[in-house]
């Protein structure tokens, strides 16, 4: 493995825990958007604000890793897809500020009018940003950005393929939200927001499988590149991530029948195994490409000793960095943080 | 031949102020906030120390709300700094294209600092109720550490940008080689960084402070807000004196390795010895009106003798010369202005404090505590302009100007527009919330439990 080859490793591994996490905190805003009026919507809203409050901002610098080590480790990348997809791409900084200052004043700012209207702002704009978000990836997908940039700015996402990824992106957040959900209503021992999370799951597993399924359509129309290369180098992790998520079905429903509410145990990492074999599939199949079919990893990458920078911040990362998040959900998911 | 055509001409001209425009705006924001995020843990922890040492509720006090002001303040930093990360590949592509992978190497490391510290902070400012007292003070302590970092990351970064070493450009004018411990560790970095850091310390120093004096203004004298006042104040008069030193030495270097910038903030029009030092007035290239004139000081500030020789806007390149001369000047003795009527505030104190150990008795005094907050603000925006304004017409000194750096993307000007009013919006509405939660405090009201409780359950 080349030193571009591993940066483009570490952007991928970035790329899957901001779908992960950052994915999740999003899918909460939209649980938060369409839980109802403030008396009906008052407990999800609960347990939405408590799990949401101490882990957003740091699952949020995920997109900051992902944005640093591209523009570091491949620099003409980086600016291809901000010349071509500035579009998207400002929309979603939009739906980043409007859902940051939006989730940080709704609960200190007076009067519930005012609060309605910081919450409102913080739930509609985590849809903004997931789904441009996901135009994004589905536009570079789809071989819409050329190598040299200055790309159509609206021709180049506004096509089926980077659309439905959009909607992918916000359906995967929600499904994951939901499962996460689940689990954290189960800890409070809140019976029946843990049966209103896993209804609410099992939908946005469904709207996540038929965008997914319409998405592998468009893939075959719209780049045949990496269409071919995932069902052949990436089958299997296409058929992982469709048993994950079938599990996470057939775990809902059967919980459903028995009007229980299902296992969270064996829920978390299915769900979180379907959204990582769908990031590491996409990876595969545009393999070498960082920009199909016009640049690869080791065109677009930065002299080698920026390389080995990027790989040692990264080695640094791993072990200064995931401990600490692992410490900050373990206090979190122990109920040692709160207001 | 579309280089003789005029509007594609004028739209790159258009577009290049707009992104400096937007880019500076931005920039403005955010740099007050990330001044909160560098310099507000350590404040609260001494306050915190304090607390938890002496058995001091009002301190703990203290910690406990500037905490829970800096949650709001962090998510904002957060969310504006993003956008900064976004813009540099949304106006400037051609120079992250060209110079990223030098430009990103700082900031590589400092996406470890920006991750450790909102993991601690989050621990922190949520940590108050289950986490024992003296566990809880030490997992505040690695934001302290992180937030210096962090700020050493961003401006060694910025540092590199105004003295750019540690690259190889191959024949399209692309880094093809690069030393990550040289770009790092540029000569601008040994005084940009700590002049950044202190400017942190004393932004949050003072701004914290004057929220105190102006209570104390109001006729709130107790003792929470006397330890409200001095915590911080102690902090920024501290800070202060070191920062005139280090200033002092940065604009020495600034003379030697960018003497345009240098000439621009000092409005030297000719190169020569005896230089005089004009503090104040309108620049114009037959020299500066209004100003209150000191002879020969400007060469001995450089050279510490009237006889070293500086270099004046004459001597440089009509194309090499920094825009917005008297802007430039002005911001320059603005920031050393303030600066020091900051210095005389602190030792104000210091000898009230050594004569009575007690704040001054005056109400000047809080008065002029109340105004300094704003003046450090100012100062740190003078700073900012007098580095970015006098670095131009260049992105990375020498090497590549700002124009050739700017996007060619259309509405330009709409998104700056829209900025201002989202940002106005967003500023606007984070000091509200901080005021709500300070009366909020003072009412002994602990604030809603849940983000919209139904309004019968508000009242009661």
């Amino acid at each position: 493995m080349t030193r571009a080859d591993a940066c483009a490793g570490i952007l991928w591994l970035g790329a899957t825990f901001y779908a992960l996490f950052g994915g999740a905190d999003f899918g909460g805003g939209l649980w938060d958007l369409v839980a109802g009026g403030a008396e009906r919507g008052e407990r999800p809203r609960a347990v939405i604000q408590r799990s949401l409050t101490p882990v957003w901002e740091a699952n949020h610098v995920w997109l900051i890793f992902i944005l640093v080590v591209l523009w570091t480790a491949f620099p003409s990348a980086f600016s291809a897809v901000m010349t071509t997809l500035y579009v998207p791409l400002a929309l979603a900084a939009l739906g980043i500020v409007l859902r940051g200052s939006g989730f940080a004043f709704r609960k200190s700012i007076e009067g519930l009018g005012a609060r309605r209207v910081a919450g409102a702002t913080f739930a509609i704009s985590s849809l903004l940003t997931p789904f441009f978000m996901g135009a994004v990836v589905g536009a570079v997908a789809a071989g819409n950005v050329p190598a040299a940039g200055d790309g159509d700015p609206f021709s180049s996402w506004l096509r089926p393929l980077p659309l439905l990824t959009g909607a992918m992106f916000v359906a995967s957040g929600a499904y994951l939200a939901a499962v996460f959900l689940v689990g954290d209503a189960r800890r409070a021992g809140d019976e029946e927001m843990r049966r209103y999370f896993a209804r609410r799951a099992l939908i946005a597993a469904g709207v996540a499988g038929v965008a997914a399924a319409f998405g592998l359509v468009e893939l075959h129309a719209e780049t045949r590149y990496v269409f071919d290369r995932l069902v052949h180098e990436g089958l299997p992790l296409v058929v992982l991530s469709a048993l994950c998520g079938l599990g996470v079905l057939a775990l809902l429903l059967a919980a459903a029948r028995r009007a229980a509410a299902p296992d969270s145990r064996l829920l978390r990492p299915l769900a979180a195994g379907a959204v990582i074999a769908v990031v590491w599939g996409w990876g595969v199949a545009q393999f070498p490409y960082l920009l199909p079919t016009s640049l690869t990893i080791s065109g677009a990458a930065a002299p080698p000793d920026t390389l080995a920078t990027v790989i040692v911040v990264f080695l640094a990362a791993a072990v200064l960095v995931l401990p600490a998040l692992g410490l900050l959900y373990w206090l979190s998911q122990k109920e040692m943080l709160g207001e | 031949m579309p280089w003789l055509d005029p509007l594609p001409l004028a739209a790159s001209a258009s577009n290049l102020l707009a992104a400096r425009e937007q880019m500076a705006f931005t920039l403005g924001f955010h740099i007050v906030l990330s001044c909160l995020g560098v310099a507000l843990p350590a404040t609260i922890l001494v306050a915190n120390y304090l607390g938890l040492r002496r058995g001091d509720e009002d301190a703990l006090e203290l910690a406990r709300r500037w905490s829970k002001a800096m949650a709001v303040t962090f998510a904002v930093g957060a969310v504006t700094g993003t956008v900064l990360s976004f813009e540099f590949g949304l106006l400037w592509p051609h120079f992250m294209d060209r110079f990223g992978s030098a430009f990103g190497i700082a900031f590589a490391i400092e996406g470890i600092f920006f991750f450790l510290e909102a993991i601690f902070l989050a621990i922190y400012i949520y940590g108050w109720k289950r986490l024992s007292g003296w566990a809880h003070f030490w997992s505040g302590v690695p934001m302290v550490l992180t937030g210096v970092g962090g700020a050493f990351a961003v401006v060694a970064a910025n540092s590199w940008m105004n003295q750019p070493q540690g690259f190889t450009l191959g024949p399209a004018g692309n880094v093809v080689d690069t030393n990550p411990v040289e770009v790092l560790f540029n000569p601008a970095t040994g005084y940009e960084v700590p002049h950044m850091i202190l400017a942190a310390y004393m932004v949050v120093g003072f701004l914290v402070a004057s929220i105190y004096a102006v209570g104390m203004l109001k006729g709130r004298r107790d003792r929470l807000h006397r330890l409200g006042l001095l915590i911080p104040l102690t902090i920024a008069c501290i800070a202060t004196p070191v920062q005139l030193f280090v200033g002092d030495t940065a604009a020495r270097e600034v003379a030697d390795h960018q003497p345009a910038k240098f000439a621009g903030m000092e409005c030297i029009q000719k190169t020569g010895t005896h230089q005089t030092e004009y503090v104040g007035g309108v620049c114009t290239s037959s020299g500066v009106k209004g100003a209150i004139p000191i002879p020969d000081l400007d060469s001995f500030l450089v050279g510490f003798s009237a006889d070293t020789e500086v270099v004046g806007l004459a001597g440089i390149p009509a194309d090499e010369r920094p825009p917005a001369n008297t802007l430039l000047h002005l911001a320059f003795d603005g920031m050393v202005g303030i600066g020091s009527a900051l210095l005389l505030l602190g030792a104000w104190l210091a000898f009230a404090w050594w004569r009575r150990r007690d704040i001054p008795r005056t109400p000047w005094f809080p008065r002029a505590v109340a105004v300094s907050g704003a003046g450090a603000i100012l100062a740190l925006w003078a700073g900012w302009i007098v580095t970015e304004v006098g670095r131009q017409p260049w992105i990375v000194q020498g090497y590549m100007r700002t124009s050739e750096a700017v996007t060619e993307a259309s509405g330009l000007w709409f998104v700056f527009a829209l900025t201002l009013a989202l940002y106005a919006a967003i500023g606007t509405i984070a000091i509200l919330v901080l005021r709500a939660m300070s009366r909020r405090w003072r009412e002994g009201d602990a604030g809603p439990e849940t983000p919209y409780a139904p309004p019968a359950r508000a009242i009661s």
